[in-house]
């Protein structure tokens, strides 16, 4: 193995932006709403990449691209290094699957679990009904359903049984790269803690890459070996796990940290300074967008936005930081 | 030694199906005082929603409530009607819901709907109201509140809304309020600010709060006391810290064993868990509901469970009597 950084980048981003319009009032023309703001990410094999951030600040926008399912406004999608179009849809589909947050309402009750888990299969025209038979065998087993659950109904199931089966569903065609969204947060803890330990797991028995999305810093902390950090459309902040947790450099990532609740009854509820200031993103701040609640903020924080700063393994754009004399590491501005 | 405003005894929901009854809370006793805030932790589907509404007085006809205690400020809420019980909603007692969305009516300004409860149960005017909004709005930390009193529901972020709830529930300065997984929906940011805000606001108001919530790290921060239900009983009960330092109920200790805790599990490594599903409580109910669960259970859980009590109010339910001294 060679460095770190010349590991080779299974799924890559560049300047991806994504624009809706939306109408504000019943009357109002529609206006931009930028829920990308130029992206750029880089998924390494076998990574399990946490991306967190507040709500509605582009996470879910980020995965529906990756899977093909929107199309960004400009900005590139690189798999194995080759650029994917449109066109490529179908590529995109087999090598990247999803597993999305709520395991009621992504299966279709009317199917019985052989069906739903061998769909893809008959989508991509893969293998015939034998061969299909025995690979929905091999991911019940996989994903520790029992054999006879194949016959049964999601209705007949619980939340941790279905997710199971959506897990089982988004690994039959043997995808390198999988999206979750959200994957246990409509689950009892009980339930949460099986689903991580089965895609931890699976990510070794496969070699499988995640990009892990959630809410909950604990679990991210858990799984993950990269965690990028997003604030209204942009990534501010990337580095490897341990690092991130250790020594969060962005005052918005520190914020985050600092409003996890560890099951501590000698704690109370931290104040973690952070104004009430929501962005608009229709008409986002100027500089950097995260000025109107920084507690740290300098005067040229709300007119220019930050430098995007990278040492030999993180990344950062904040104008607190700047490149040290060795070009590698960043050091405080 | 401040006064218990709110006393159960015996609490039951029973639901009618089709395939017979669904005993989804079975026998729960509690207690709060001014002050203090209860958790009520538990396994979905285990009657932490259905309690709440109980007390309330929210349950639906078809649905039968029985208690051999209720009571609110030393009121028997069974002797009410249902114009009394109305009455002390909204006034003494609120509820917060889980989805603000589904609470507020999106025909209404924010404005109006936060002086209803206000203007129905005293005689104030508008304006009056609207003051005592704003002032409300402000306290629950949302800037600029003369406009926002003028904008409908869509108008605002899922963190507002709940805030909006929060500020709705606390209009008529209650003395108990019941907020059923207020902070679900939000990110840790906007969740942490809310907890600060209601534990402040109980401190200032002197109010019980009973919190429902399947997030442990809340639970530990903000409760005195905690309930943990599991298949419609109180499995455990006792201060927060006796919760967490000495979990007793083999089901409370996997659940603190399910969750990852930063600086203790170790990244990567396996997470605890609680293999199986909880039992049908439809028709009859015998022995502890966890034993097809349960790494302990013997011949004895399928007979009646005593209830035992360690060091003041700590209490579990289950045929093992050593656990508690296990851990200590
Ligand atoms: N189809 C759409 N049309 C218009 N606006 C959209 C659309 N989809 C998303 N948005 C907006 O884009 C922004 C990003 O949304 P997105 O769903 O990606 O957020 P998120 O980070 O996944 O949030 P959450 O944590 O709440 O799931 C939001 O402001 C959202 O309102
Ligand atoms: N109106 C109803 N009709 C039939 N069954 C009901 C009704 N309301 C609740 N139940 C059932 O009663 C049980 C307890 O429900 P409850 O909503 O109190 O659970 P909970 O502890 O709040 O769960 P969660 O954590 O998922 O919110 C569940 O099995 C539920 O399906
Ligand atoms: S750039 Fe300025 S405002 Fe933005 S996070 Fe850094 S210090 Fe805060
Ligand atoms: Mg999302
Ligand atoms: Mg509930």
């Amino acid at each position: 193995m060679s460095g770190k950084n010349k590991r080779e980048a299974v799924l890559e981003l560049t300047g991806i932006t994504k624009t809706y319009q939306v109408k504000q009032g019943m009357f109002s023309k529609p206006q931009p709403l930028k829920a990308l703001g130029g992206v750029s990410l880089r998924l390494y094999k076998k990574d399990v990449l946490g991306l967190v951030g507040e709500s509605g600040c582009g996470k879910s926008t980020l995965a529906k691209i990756l899977l093909g399912l929107e199309n960004p406004t400009t900005g590139e999608v690189l798999v194995d290094g080759r650029q994917i179009g449109p066109a490529d849809r179908q590529l995109l589909a087999r090598r990247i699957q999803p597993i999305f947050q709520d395991p009621y309402s992504s299966l279709n009750p009317r199917k019985s679990i052989e069906e739903i888990v061998s769909l893809p299969l008959v989508v991509h025209k893969i293998g015939d009904s034998v061969s299909r038979q025995k690979a929905v065998t091999k991911m019940l087993d996989l994903v520790g359903l029992p054999e006879r659950s194949r016959r049964g109904y999601p209705g007949q199931l619980s939340g941790g049984q279905r997710q199971r089966v959506a897990i089982a569903r988004a690994l039959v065609i043997n995808p390198e790269i999988v999206i979750c969204d959200e994957p246990t947060s409509a689950l009892d803890v009980s339930i949460q803690s099986q689903i991580l330990n089965l895609l931890a797991d699976l990510r070794e028995e496969l070699g499988l890459t995640y990009l892990f999305i959630s809410h909950n810093l604990a679990v991210v902390e858990h799984l993950a070996t990269r965690v990028a950090v997003m604030y209204l459309g942009r990534i501010v902040e990337e580095a490897p796990a341990g690092e991130l947790f250790a020594g969060p450099r962005h005052p918005y990532t520190k914020a985050l940290l600092e409003s996890v609740l560890t099951p501590d009854p000698s704690l109370s509820v931290p104040d973690i300074h952070l104004g009430a200031q929501y962005p608009n993103p229709i008409s986002p701040p100027t500089g950097c967008h995260f000025h109107p609640r920084c507690a740290a903020a300098r005067d040229v924080c709300s007119t220019t936005p930050p430098p995007h700063l990278q040492s030999a393994t993180s990344q950062v754009d904040c104008h607190l930081f700047r490149k040290g004399a060795d070009g590698r590491s960043l050091v405080p501005a | 030694m401040s006064e218990t405003i709110l006393n159960v005894e015996g609490l039951t929901v029973d639901i009618p199906l089709g395939s017979g009854t669904l005993h989804a809370v079975r026998g729960i006793d509690f207690a709060l005082k001014r002050g203090e805030t209860l958790c009520i932790v538990g396994e979905s589907g285990s009657g932490k929603s259905l309690t709440s509404l109980a007390v309330m007085g929210l349950l639906g006809k078809r649905i039968q409530v029985g208690a051999a205690k209720l009571e609110f400020e030393g009121r028997d809420l069974r002797s009410l009607t249902p114009r009394q019980m109305q009455a002390l909603r909204g006034d003494r007692m609120a509820m917060i819901f889980q989805e603000p969305m589904t609470s507020l009516n999106p025909a209404y300004t924010i404005g109006d709907q936060l002086c209803e409860a206000l203007q129905l149960h005293r005689r104030v005017s508008k304006a009056e109201a609207m003051a005592q909004a704003a002032d409300l709005l402000g306290k629950v930390g949302i800037t600029a509140a003369e406009s926002r009193l003028q904008q409908y529901p869509h108008q605002l972020s899922g963190g507002l809304r709940q805030r909006v709830m929060i500020a709705m529930a606390l209009m008529c300065e209650p003395d108990l309020i019941i907020a059923d997984e207020p902070t679900t929906a939000l990110d840790v940011t906007i969740q942490a600010q809310i907890l600060r805000l209601l534990a402040d606001l109980k401190r200032e108001m002197n109010l019980a709060l009973i919190l429902v919530t399947h997030d442990l790290g809340v639970v530990a921060r903000i409760a005195d006391k905690v309930a943990v239900m599991y298949a419609g009983e109180i499995v455990e009960s006792g201060t927060a810290k006796a919760i967490f330092d000495a979990p007793s109920h083999p089901y409370t200790r996997g659940l603190l064993d399910c969750i990852p805790v930063p600086g203790k599990t170790k990244p990567g490594e396996p997470l605890g868990s609680i293999p199986g599903i909880v039992p049908s409580l439809v028709g009859d109910v015998a022995g502890c509901a966890f034993r097809s669960r349960c790494a302990l259970a013997n011949d004895a859980c399928s007979e009646t469970i005593p209830k035992r009590t360690a060091s003041g109010e700590h209490m579990y339910r289950c045929v093992h009597e050593t656990l508690i001294s296990e851990v200590a």
